[in-house]
């Protein structure tokens, strides 16, 4: 049975809130998740729901006025109150960070081996040819061709797909415990995002890290990920196995995720589902579910309470702490074995081309990619 | 690098020569070096005015003119006649540059280390009340016309030594002649400390908001937050990835100044009685004399063009990415 | 996008919001320059200075006016401090130096803003067109603005003002626009050469659109925002070179007065105890280039906030 103990990153209710013009914003409000050694957790959401802000407040990146509160505990360690000179300890030691734009998280007036032995130098007393060496092995890990030469050259000469491994390699530069990847395949185009994925696989075991894998694209966490956390205006809102969210999605919004997804492995002809409306304001939120508006079987107690993230069945119910399948959804049991197009039936609208027939419709092309839309 | 640089020289030179051409004919439209002859109580007779116009060669067309000014000074190092009597322009060239050099020098270094200083603190702690205090008296630097904050410093100064008693802190001139050696320098030293401050002012004022936007720009980049979650301390980070990126705007901005600074000097010259090369420029424009304002404007050009090309070379070390453009 | 009406908040137990309840992400429809405008007012130095200098406008062109005594006036009273029947005090001469400063200001303002006019104007379309055209024309042009830049403006508007001192006011003014608009002209083509690369240009260009077209319609109305700003640069820049110009001798000449003017007669006064001469046009200088630049500054914020850079 899994206890707390055994987990290398445990966040509890974690809150943020950012001060501005028109009131408090509430990006992130009350995340717990449970992440153990070797474990990778994707957290899936769109944009704004307040994935990317969480893992910034793990690491202690976020800007001076933010307010956070919660626990987040590195190996029972609580890191939320350390001073910032004590949070570099653990930074770059202890849990890593990738971010999503290759093209800018390098500086463009250093070699990349300068940039590499300086991550292993801020954490280890070696000399400049000794990190040099190890500079030029973390290259050879991700797979840049001609590690020893590419280690003299700067940035603005490697591609984005290699800028990105440099960045991996960076994040597993002193084998860290956690590595918390923010969209690292967002900014690339689809063929570069699997040798990326690949780097980053072989990352995760070269350094037997446990992994935070945020994305918004389902595609990529059905591929690497073990458990997955969805999130919604700044909150969980189903948590559990690849394989409970993939086939036993317990929440609408989760489902309508699913069912927006194009798949070539679907022989019929069914529409693809999107989801009406835009996500809530994250200043004046009502009460209730946020995702009521969007949602096609919303109840009036959607409206008044917001559900709690609860377990789905007997089985999740004896899971202790974070593990298990859990839902944030009042009406979880009607979503089970739920089709998304046949749930969404109800707000979709084929007001885009109302006189073509679906059923005569030619079949669509393969070779999608997933529209990279970044705020 | 070196193809960097030896490319960036080669197209400084016809830059040059093209500037010289285009002083040349600025000059000749603007200066009437026969006007003061010609204004003279009584009047003198064509003949003399005609052997000053034949010295000045001027009864030639635009094109022979300039041929003639160009190989005169390139090839045989003659600046030409001027018409204040007394004046051999390649001498009085040599005394006000030293002077000007001096003070623009070490104004810009006041400057530009100012500028980054308070450019960094009001950028770390933006919107503090340390930013707003740096911004408002840099604003009000910005305002404040050289020759007007010059009188008013000078007349302070003036207070402050009589009713002390001191009097190293010079008002006016350049230094006082006939010393030689420790008491030399340090006499040279309390003529330059007003007027370098005051021509370092502006320039400080508008280099500095530079600096603060130019830092602002890099605190919210990407690759700072990649260099803190590596683990760095905030200070190696703040110098090392911070500073080093945003200094690169701020040389290539320093260096397309150095024409306003050249500006400024005229002026803190002018109240403060100095015999640089500010003076030089006036009294030749009052004058009309063709030859002394040419000199001036050609080295101007040349300091202007040299300054660029520092830049440019200094933006090739600093940044990787355009060495090979 | 749907407008629902803000729903009414349920009260039991919840804190009180801020704002009215959104259930969905509503924005109320601003046009552009309401945003703008919106954004100025919240800049508190912006506005009071915008009013400061209103407030000088109408003291120099109509208070100079209205004012009993004119700059040329020689009054009996010599060298008196500033008191009812001379606010700023006259000079040895026996000027009213209240009508002499605003009359300075008259001047010092009307060159500032042609300046600042025919520079911008220039500057922009000189710009745009190398920016947009790109290739061999505009290494043409901006060599040229380059080889004008190495000249300073200060040297050469001594030159070219002592030329034309007959000429009047405006030619002054030519004389240091002619100067300021490389600079410009720097700005705007930078501006231009990253909007042409922007979708909308390529769009418009697909369409059939003229050249010209999209300069005026696509690409200038998207930096009007920074040339706004450079034209209130221009105006303080203008002011300090026309008043060191004046100074030098080489600007507005005698009998008409500027600021410069004013302050140049005035060098030794404040050591013969007349600081009256001195103190007025400085601070008249001083007061029209910091209430241009704060409102060059609120400006700058109005249409361009980017700060805050909190992603979700």
């Amino acid at each position: 049975m899994a206890t707390s103990t055994d987990s290398v990153l445990t966040v509890e209710d974690l809150t943020v809130d950012f001060p501005s013009g028109d009131g408090a914003v509430h990006a992130v409000r009350g995340v717990s998740y449970e992440l153990h050694p070797g474990e990778v957790l994707g957290i899936v959401g769109e944009s704004g729901s307040g994935k990317s802000v969480t893992s910034l407040a793990v690491m202690g990146l976020l800007p001076k006025t933010a307010r956070i509160s919660g626990s987040v505990r590195f190996r029972g360690e609580e890191l939320l109150g350390l001073t910032d000179k004590e949070l570099t300890r653990v930074r770059g030691k202890n849990i890593a960070m990738i971010f999503q734009d290759p093209m800018t998280s390098l500086n463009p007036v250093y070699k990349i081996g300068f940039q590499l032995a300086e991550a292993v130098r801020a954490h280890n007393d070696v000399t400049a040819s000794v990190a040099r060496k190890r500079a030029i092995e973390l290259l050879e890990l991700v797979d840049i061709p001609q590690p020893d030469k590419r280690v003299d050259q700067y940035p603005h000469e490697f591609s984005g797909g290699m800028r990105q491994r440099v960045v991996i390699a960076i994040a597993m530069a002193n084998n860290p415990d956690v590595i918390i990847a923010d969209e690292p395949t967002t900014a690339l185009d689809v063929t570069v995002q699997a040798q990326v994925l690949e780097s980053l696989r072989s990352a995760q075991r070269e350094t037997g890290a446990a992994m935070v894998l945020i994305t918004h694209d389902l595609g990529v966490v059905a591929g690497q990920a073990d458990r997955v956390l969805v999130m919604y205006a700044g909150k969980p809102v189903e948590i559990g196995t690849v394989e409970d969210i993939y086939y036993n999605p317990r929440m609408p919004y989760t489902l309508g995720l699913l069912g927006s997804l194009p798949r070539l492995d679907k022989r019929d002809q069914s529409r693809l589902t999107p989801i009406q409306g835009s996500p809530p304001s994250l200043v004046n939120l009502p009460p209730g579910c946020p995702f009521t508006p969007r949602c096609p079987i919303a109840a009036d107690i959607c409206q008044t309470r917001e559900p709690d993230l609860e377990p789905v069945d007997s089985v999740s119910f004896s899971a202790a702490g974070l593990r298990g399948h859990r839902s944030a959804c009042h009406l979880k049991d009607q979503v089970a074995q739920r089709d998304p197009a046949d749930l969404f039936a109800v707000t979709a609208t084929d007001d885009v081309l109302p006189d073509v027939d679906v059923s005569t419709a030619p079949v669509a092309e393969p070779g999608i990619s997933t529209e990279d839309e970044e705020l | 690098m070196l193809a960097f640089a030896v490319r960036r020289l080669l197209v400084s030179i016809p830059v040059f020569i093209l500037s010289t051409f285009l002083v040349f004919l600025l000059v000749t439209w603007g200066a009437d070096p026969l006007a003061q002859l010609k204004a003279k109580n009584p009047p003198p007779s064509q003949a003399v005015i005609n052997a000053l116009a034949d010295q000045l060669y001027i009864n030639h067309s635009l094109p022979a003119r300039y041929g003639h000014w160009f190989s005169q000074l390139f090839f045989h190092g003659n600046w030409g006649p001027s018409v204040q009597s007394g004046t051999d322009i390649g001498q009085l060239l040599s005394t006000s540059l030293v002077l000007t050099a001096r003070l623009v020098i070490l104004a810009m270094l006041l400057a530009v280390v100012l500028a980054i200083v308070s450019g960094v603190i009001s950028a770390t702690r933006q919107y503090s009340k340390t930013d707003y205090t740096i911004t408002l008296v840099g604003f009000l630097f910005l305002s404040l016309p050289v020759f007007w904050f010059a009188i008013l410093l000078k007349q302070l100064v003036v207070n402050m030594n009589n009713s002390l008693n001191w009097y190293w802190i010079s008002t006016y001139g350049a230094n006082t002649p006939g010393l030689t050696g420790w008491s030399a320098f340090s006499d040279a030293l309390g003529h330059l400390l007003l007027p370098t401050i005051v021509l370092a002012m502006s320039s400080y004022a508008s280099w500095s908001r530079f600096q603060r936007s130019s830092m602002l720009d890099v605190l919210g980049s990407d690759y700072m937050r990649l260099a803190r979650a590596k683990g760095l301390s905030r200070m190696r980070v703040m110098v090392r990835h911070g500073l080093r990126t945003a200094l690169i705007p701020l040389t290539t901005q320093v260096a397309l100044d150095t024409a306003a600074v050249l500006g400024g000097a005229v002026l803190t010259e002018n109240v403060f009685g100095w015999q640089g090369m500010g003076t030089m420029l006036v009294n030749g424009i009052n004058a009309g004399d063709f030859n002394t304002i040419l000199a001036w404007l050609t080295v101007s050009a040349i300091i202007v063009i040299l300054f660029n090309l520092i830049a440019d070379l200094l933006y090739g070390v600093l940044d990787p990415r355009i060495r090979n453009a | 996008m749907h407008d629902l009406p803000a729903e009414d908040v349920q009260t039991s137990g919840l804190p009180p919001s801020p704002g009215p309840v959104e259930r969905e992400f509503t924005v109320q429809a601003r046009t552009q320059f309401q945003l703008i405008l919106r954004r100025f007012l919240q800049h508190k130095l912006a506005v009071i200075s915008l009013f400061v200098l209103i407030a000088l406008v109408l003291l120099a062109f109509v208070g100079g006016a209205l004012w009993h005594y004119k700059y040329t006036d020689i009054t009996p009273d010599n060298s008196v401090s500033p008191s009812a029947e001379h606010p700023f005090g006259t000079d040895n001469l026996g000027y009213d130096e209240f009508a002499r400063v605003l009359r300075g200001t008259q001047r010092s303002l009307e060159i500032a803003f042609t300046v600042a006019i025919l520079a911008t104007v220039l500057g922009t379309i000189w710009g745009a067109v190398a920016g947009y055209y790109r290739g061999f024309a505009d290494s043409l042009m901006m060599r040229i603005v380059d080889l004008v830049l190495t000249i300073p403006i200060l040297a050469a508007g001594a030159l070219l003002s002592h030329h034309f001192q007959t000429a009047g006011w405006w030619a002054l003014a030519l004389v240091i626009a002619g100067l300021s608009w490389p600079g410009v002209s720097r700005i705007v083509r930078g501006q231009t050469l990253s909007l042409r690369e922007k979708e909308y240009v390529e769009a418009a260009r697909a369409l059939g659109a003229k050249d010209s077209r999209i300069i005026f319609r696509h690409i200038l109305p998207n930096i009007m925002g920074q040339i706004v700003v450079v034209v209130t640069i221009l105006v303080a820049a203008a002011i300090l070179i026309e008043s060191s110009l004046s100074y030098l001798g080489f600007g507005v000449q005698a009998p008409d007065t500027s600021l410069g003017t004013l302050i140049a007669a005035a060098q030794t006064s404040l050591q013969g105890g007349q600081w009256w001469l001195f103190y007025f046009p400085g601070i008249f200088i001083i007061l029209i280039c910091l209430t241009v630049n704060f409102i060059g500054d609120g400006l700058r914020d109005a249409f361009d906030p980017s700060q805050q850079r909190v992603r979700a």
